[in-house]
């Protein structure tokens, strides 16, 4: 589904990532976990197609089309979906016209009618419920005035809303209650199919345990530099980044 | 040899007169004598515009001594704004009856703009009116008039051209025309006084609440009313109304100068509420065309609890000079002013408002809303000043600019004369522009850059477009969308 190969990105003209590459099956949930710093929310920005975020070299796949040929709208309607680490304020839209636009915008990509606004309030009603976000919320500006958890929660709904085929959860869990976590996995897993595939770039193992990952990396200094099963994800937890970067490094003098 | 160069002001002046020139020669037909007078403005011009028009003795001296105080005047040159200067002389102020060639049918319509009606959702019939082609039998436009005229004399308000009221309502007339503006107020209100050519008068009894907006319906019949308008609305005690001023559809207008004035009482407990959707042509990119338009609104607050409310859209025009204001005369008063003004191009816009306290416990709401694109210069000026006696004046203003791209500007001039210590005065500005966050939000949610900037720019917009009645919102926002494009990238 994805498939990124020894990619480099320069954000303004600083490299960042530097030979990242990672593959995405149908259906498997990555988790990426790291330093500060080391370049998570480049990645997802990069592959949603974010202005200034420049491929020196390398290449991004996704079903089979060469992603960089695409602008960031046409990524979207193709199914790639960020769930921002700091979701943007937009006053004076409502939450509801702006998912109205986001739905119908990507129905017209792929030439299907306009969803009727009857079919689509029931639908918002139904995937409100699926977050626990109140009506109200619906109506209000998009994040305007939004605690840290409720920004996080509108993130979910969108996507429940829009269905990607491919979502990149950028630390959605960061500033959030145990409840609210637990909503908020539970938006996730309700999307979990054969057919769908995630990356959930977190700092904390706990989110693990309610969305359970296929694979977890872990990504320093603009590389992947270590994939394991989800027992990393506990270790990480345990030990901390040092180790594995005394191991990289080790490695490299080695070589 | 010497080559005469002429300066870009030299350059629009000669265009000007050119237009000026091109009316009279083309927009007249076989009674010479009766039909346009040659350019320049003496008293003996405005002796003729009165005699043409018919007008009883009264109007006559009122022009002529408006027409005196103007000759004294000098233009004013405060605004922030850049033009050549008009040579007043070189206008023709009587051109009767207007009369434009009708065309045969769509097909001779200039293509781009019928594009722009079709994009706005005007029906069929409508934009063959907006256009001037000759309508199909099936609209009758005379008998959706009459309707509307009679369910509003059912109710006792007077909806007539100000030039029938003169002779019907003379009493009406002459009680409160000025009464608001003074005829030496500013120099285009002194010239509009003198030489004025028509405009809507309203007059809504006591206690009644004016059965529908006013105007929606006439738009098509508005189109023509010249270059120097004039409207006079009066709510009598109790009463409200809610008047649209204006067309959504872009005019193709031939009068270069535009010099309007409005005057608004509101009595005791009355509510006037004051639409405006405006388009003229702005010109092309390089400033090249539009019109200048110098208006002077104003509204009285005369009675106790009576409230006045401006709400105006402003895309057009090449130059705007605007000051929507509010006398609050009646204790507990209420004025309002809600505004957006969209620059684009090399369009310049000086507006903004003026909220007069006067009367106890009145309070007064100012939002504006300026959007900056390309070369577009706009300005706020905005002046509340409160009275002596104006106890617990209350005032709110947020002024809020957005600029597209960097080679625009906003300025924003708040004004404030305070003479009660009890007054409670609220000011807010912010710039800001599109920022490449939030465009980038909304394109990963699928939206065309385009789409994003359109959600973003009425987003900015919501506090204003709200105020205004929905139908028109719904043009307005489109407007803006039209208005827009190109303004990114
Ligand atoms: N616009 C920019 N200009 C310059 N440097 C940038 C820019 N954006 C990101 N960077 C740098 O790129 C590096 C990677 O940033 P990124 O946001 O991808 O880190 P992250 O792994 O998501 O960190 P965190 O865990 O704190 O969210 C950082 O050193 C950051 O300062
Ligand atoms: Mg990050």
């Amino acid at each position: 589904m994805l498939k990124v190969q020894d990619l480099h990105v320069s954000v303004f003209g600083t490299p960042i990532l530097k030979g990242l590459s990672l593959e995405v099956n149908p259906g498997e949930v990555h988790a990426i976990m790291g330093p500060n710093g080391s370049g998570k929310s480049t990645l997802s920005n990069v592959i949603a197609g974010r202005d200034g975020y420049e491929v020196t070299s390398g290449s991004i796949e996704y079903i089979g089309k060469d992603l960089t040929e695409l602008e960031a709208d046409e990524r979207a309607c193709e199914g790639i979906f960020l769930a921002f680490q700091y979701p943007v304020e937009i006053p004076g839209v409502s939450n509801m016209a702006m998912l109205k636009a986001a739905v119908n915008s990507m129905r017209k990509y792929r030439g299907e009618d306009e969803m009727s606004a009857a079919e689509f309030l029931q639908l918002i009603k139904k995937k409100a419920e699926l977050v626990q976000m109140k009506q109200e919320f619906l109506k209000r500006s998009v994040n305007e005035g939004f605690s840290g958890g409720e920004k996080k929660r509108n993130e979910i709904l969108q996507m429940a809303m829009l269905e990607p085929t491919l979502a990149l959860l950028d630390e959605t869990d960061s500033g959030l209650d145990i409840d609210a976590l637990k909503v908020v996995a539970d938006g996730v897993n309700a999307l979990r199919s054969p057919e769908r595939s995630m990356v959930v770039v977190t700092h904390y193992q706990r989110l693990l345990d309610y969305i359970v990952p296929d694979h977890v990396h872990v990504l320093a200094n603009g590389q992947i530099v270590k994939s394991g099963d989800k027992s990393l994800a506990l270790e990480l937890e345990e030990r901390g980044y040092g180790w594995i970067e005394d191991e990289v490094s080790g490695l490299q003098e080695a070589s | 040899m010497n080559e005469v160069v002429e300066n870009p002001a030299q350059e629009q002046n000669r265009e000007l007169s050119e237009l000026v020139k091109r009316e009279y020669k083309e927009g007249f037909f076989t009674d010479i004598e009766s039909d346009t007078l040659a350019p320049g403005l003496s008293e003996d011009v405005v002796r003729i515009i009165s005699a043409k028009k018919n007008e009883p003795e009264f109007m006559l001296e009122y022009r002529l001594k408006a027409f005196r105080k103007w000759q004294k005047m000098k233009e004013p040159e405060w605004a922030h704004i850049d033009y050549p200067k008009i040579d007043f002389q070189d206008i023709s102020y009587y051109s009767a009856p207007k009369v434009q060639p009708q065309l045969e049918s769509l097909d001779e319509v200039d293509p781009k703009l019928l594009e722009t009606y079709e994009r706005l959702g005007i029906p069929l019939e409508e934009q063959k009116m907006l256009a001037n082609v000759a309508v199909d039998a099936v609209f009758d436009s005379v008998s959706v008039r009459t309707t509307f005229r009679e369910t509003l004399s059912e109710a006792g308000v007077i909806f007539m051209p100000i030039s029938e009221a003169v002779h019907e309502h003379p009493e009406l007339v002459k009680k409160y025309l000025s009464s608001v503006v003074p005829v030496q107020d500013n120099y285009y209100a002194a010239l509009n006084s003198a030489v004025f050519s028509d405009g809507s008068f309203v007059y809504i009894p006591k206690g009644v609440r004016c059965p529908m907006e006013l105007s929606t319906y006439f738009r098509i019949n508005e189109m023509n009313t010249g270059q120097f308008e004039r409207t006079l609305i009066i709510a009598d005690e109790g009463s409200y109304v809610s008047y649209l001023e204006g067309c959504t559809a872009p005019q193709r207008d031939e009068n270069q100068l535009h010099a309007a004035v409005v005057e608004l009482v509101a009595h005791k407990d009355a509510e006037i509420k004051y639409s405006t959707v405006q388009n003229w042509y702005p010109g092309d990119e390089n400033g090249k065309g539009g019109i200048y338009n110098f208006v002077t609104k104003r509204g009285i607050c005369k009675g106790d609890n009576s409230k006045i409310s401006w709400t105006q859209v402003e895309t057009g025009s090449a130059i705007t000079w605007k000051y929507p204001s509010v006398v609050l005369q009646g204790d507990h008063s209420v004025g309002e002013f809600y505004s957006v003004a969209l620059t684009h191009n090399k369009q310049q816009a000086d507006t903004g408002t003026k909220m007069i306290h006067m009367g106890k416990n009145t309070s007064s709401t100012i939002i504006s809303k300026g959007i900056s694109a390309g070369h577009g210069q706009n300005a706020y000026r905005g002046l509340v000043k409160v009275l002596k006696g104006a106890d617990n004046a209350r005032n709110f203003s947020q002024c809020d600019s957005l600029l597209m791209g960097d080679r625009c500007g906003a300025h924003t001039f708040p004004y404030v004369e305070v003479q009660n210590p009890s007054a409670n005065l609220e000011h807010e500005a912010t710039t800001s522009k599109i920022s490449e966050d939030q465009l980038f939000y909304l394109m990963q949610r699928g939206l065309s850059e385009e789409a994003a900037v359109s959600m973003i720019v009425n987003g900015f917009c919501k506090e204003v477009f709200r105020e205004l009645p929905m139908e028109f919102a719904v043009e307005a926002q489109k407007l803006l969308d039209i208005s827009l494009e190109g303004a990114v990238g």
